[in-house]
């Protein structure tokens, strides 16, 4: 999987920071802020796996489920709550969103675009979910369940008054990182969003 | 034949697994008082009864602070001698290769003051009168714990623990060392443990001691003095106690309603009884034969009062924002004495207080006692931390 996103948040978190990284994985982006920004950071993960990892790596992790909620946090208590790859496998992504901007003053979220041109040829021609490098599920065993694409959440922005502080489009190709720029909807494979309220 | 079995036995690593610490030997030491002790009374003197695996690097800091729960001792691993059936109390966590590497770390495990295993307690002679102290010994805290594990530590050489490590009450000692002592330990691991009982965890307590103390032979606690020994009331006490280390899952799967003799049928005498009844007063005998009942009601009083956060204006976070150490929590899901949710109070507060945390939420199906089983993933969760633990100590031997 891609994960030129991780670059991308790096660069928007500033040094020195708290950060709380819901549904952490394998605590790669942790790792990665505390050795590029000396980042002070926490991950939030539920898969026994997923933690074994960042024990293995030193990555402080706290196993939680999202879908709860973050109630056991303060408000503003850390200044980025960021979430990479993991709101379309949320029950209710758009109340756990809030949450981390009542508990973050900012959030950064990425988000595999289901409108990229692969997932919408795939739907078009093979009349079949898409399955790919990015998305390697079938439909019946995804954690995904609630895909969308930018545009969705353009809206899902506009709807709720969230602030984007910015917001970027990654692709894998050369082809498609040209493109994305002119069409971000059709050749972006992954969103960054930097949210506050 | 029965002579060669004795001297193969007595060469190394023969009788036992090959990730045994093997044959170990208890140690004891009378540390000079005054001890003041945090009810205000003070000990002329105290001596602890304490057993050591692995070996102390040559900058003393690779040592390792196991913490005992409520009917823990200094035998947390290894034989006491060749026919020793049963190994230590944590003999799955303790020894090479295991969570706590031997091969890496220097253990330390002891029997707390006001322990019936050898080290100063209700049950040992008052040096003022000559008598056995029973209840006159004066009520203990997590803290006097902690401080006379500081003078253990200092006896040792050790200035820094490389962790401190504990489940249950020992959890409750671990984080105790975490604000008591600050730069006296450098992790601190609290397993299956809470900053506070429950109401519920004071009831069952509570009824434990009743069970000991209306033993007509209880005598006011002067048992020892009086030649008598309330067996029952702390076999029962003991029965209470193991039910809520169990889970209702674990007990069903145990035992079910197997009986062990009688029948259900009509017109039979026979007494029925169910496997779960003679196995829990087995456990409570065996108990009994082998425990200090004032030594229990002791250790029950000194988890009720444990409160982490009470000098801290009850606010955890402002208590752990003294700890200068890395923390690693651990429950067990079907864990209900100390369920998951205490642990996760304890997560929280740490990350609030800006302390490095890692908590891990571990599947089981065995109550409380999980802390003390096999387990995969508790075992590697464990095993990696500690790894890092190791790793780091070394870097600093070498820098």
């Amino acid at each position: 999987m891609t994960r030129k996103d991780l670059e991308i948040i790096a660069d928007w978190v500033a040094p020195n920071s708290r950060v709380l990284d819901l549904g952490c994985g394998d605590g790669e982006l942790l790792v990665r802020l505390a050795q590029q920004k000396q980042v002070n950071g926490y991950g939030l993960e539920i898969d026994p796996l997923q933690i074994q990892k960042c024990v293995e790596r030193g990555v402080n992790v706290v196993e939680q489920n999202l879908d709860k909620g973050l109630a056991n946090f303060a408000d503003q208590s850390f200044d980025t709550v960021v979430m990479t790859q993991a709101l379309q496998t949320l029950r209710f992504p758009h109340l756990v969103v809030e949450e981390m901007l009542r508990v973050g003053r900012e959030c950064i979220i990425t988000f595999p675009n289901f409108g990229q041109w692969k997932a919408r040829w795939h739907l078009a021609f093979s009349g079949r979910m898409p399955v790919s490098d990015l998305l390697p599920y079938e439909w019946y065993d995804t954690p995904n369940i609630h895909f969308c694409t930018f545009r969705d959440f353009e809206v899902l922005c506009r709807e709720h008054n969230w602030e984007v502080l910015h917001r970027q489009v990654v692709s894998e190709s050369a082809v498609s990182g040209v493109l994305k720029d002119f069409l971000p909807n059709l050749f972006g494979e992954t969103a960054i969003y930097h949210l506050t309220r | 034949m029965r002579k060669i079995l004795t001297t193969e036995a007595r060469s190394p690593n023969s009788a036992f697994p090959a990730n045994s610490v093997g044959i170990v030997e208890p140690q004891s030491h009378t540390f000079p008082g005054p001890f003041k002790l945090a009810c205000g009374r003070v000990l002329d003197e105290y001596t602890l009864m304490y057993e050591t695996y692995g070996t102390l690097n040559a900058d003393k800091s690779n040592g390792v602070l196991i913490c005992h729960a409520l009917s823990g001792h200094h035998h947390a691993a290894g034989y006491h001698s060749e026919n020793d059936k049963r190994p230590g109390w944590w003999d799955h966590y303790i020894g090479p290769g295991k969570p706590i590497d031997t091969n890496k770390f220097f253990v330390v495990a002891l029997n707390n003051l006001g322990g019936c295993h050898g080290s100063t307690g209700p049950a040992s002679i008052n040096p003022a009168t000559g008598n056995v102290w029973g209840p006159d010994f004066p009520p203990l805290r997590a803290r006097d714990w902690v401080h006379s594990q500081a003078q253990l530590a200092d006896l040792l050489g050790i200035r820094q623990w490389a962790a401190v490590v504990g489940g249950s009450l020992g959890g409750m000692q671990a984080m105790r060392w975490s604000l008591e002592y600050p730069a006296r330990l450098r992790h601190c691991v609290v397993i299956a443990s809470a900053m506070k009982l429950s109401a519920q965890n004071i009831a069952f307590n509570e009824t434990a001691r009743q069970a000991i103390t209306s033993d007509p032979d209880f005598r006011d606690g002067r048992y020892l003095e009086e030649n008598t020994l309330p067996r029952h009331g702390l076999a029962v006490a003991r029965m209470i106690g193991h039910i809520t280390y169990l889970s209702d899952d674990g007990l069903g799967k145990k035992f079910g309603r197997e009986l062990r003799s009688g029948t259900f049928e009509q017109g039979v005498e026979e007494l029925v009884e169910f496997q779960v009844q003679s196995y829990l007063r087995h456990q409570g005998d065996s108990f009994s034969g082998s425990f200090d009942p004032n030594t229990y009601i002791l250790m029950t009083r000194a988890l009720d009062y444990f409160d982490l956060a009470r000098e801290y204006e009850d606010d955890p976070v402002k208590a752990f924002s003294h700890a200068r150490c890395k923390f690693l929590l651990v429950s067990f899901t079907s864990d209900w004495r100390f369920a998951p949710e205490r642990s996760r109070e304890i997560a929280d507060a740490l990350m609030h207080a800006n302390v490095p945390v890692t908590y891990a939420e571990v599947e089981s199906p065995m109550g409380h006692d999980a802390f003390l089983l096999p387990n995969e993933r508790y075992e590697k969760v464990f095993a990696a931390y500690m790894n890092n633990v190791a790793r780091e100590v070394n870097a600093e031997v070498t820098a």
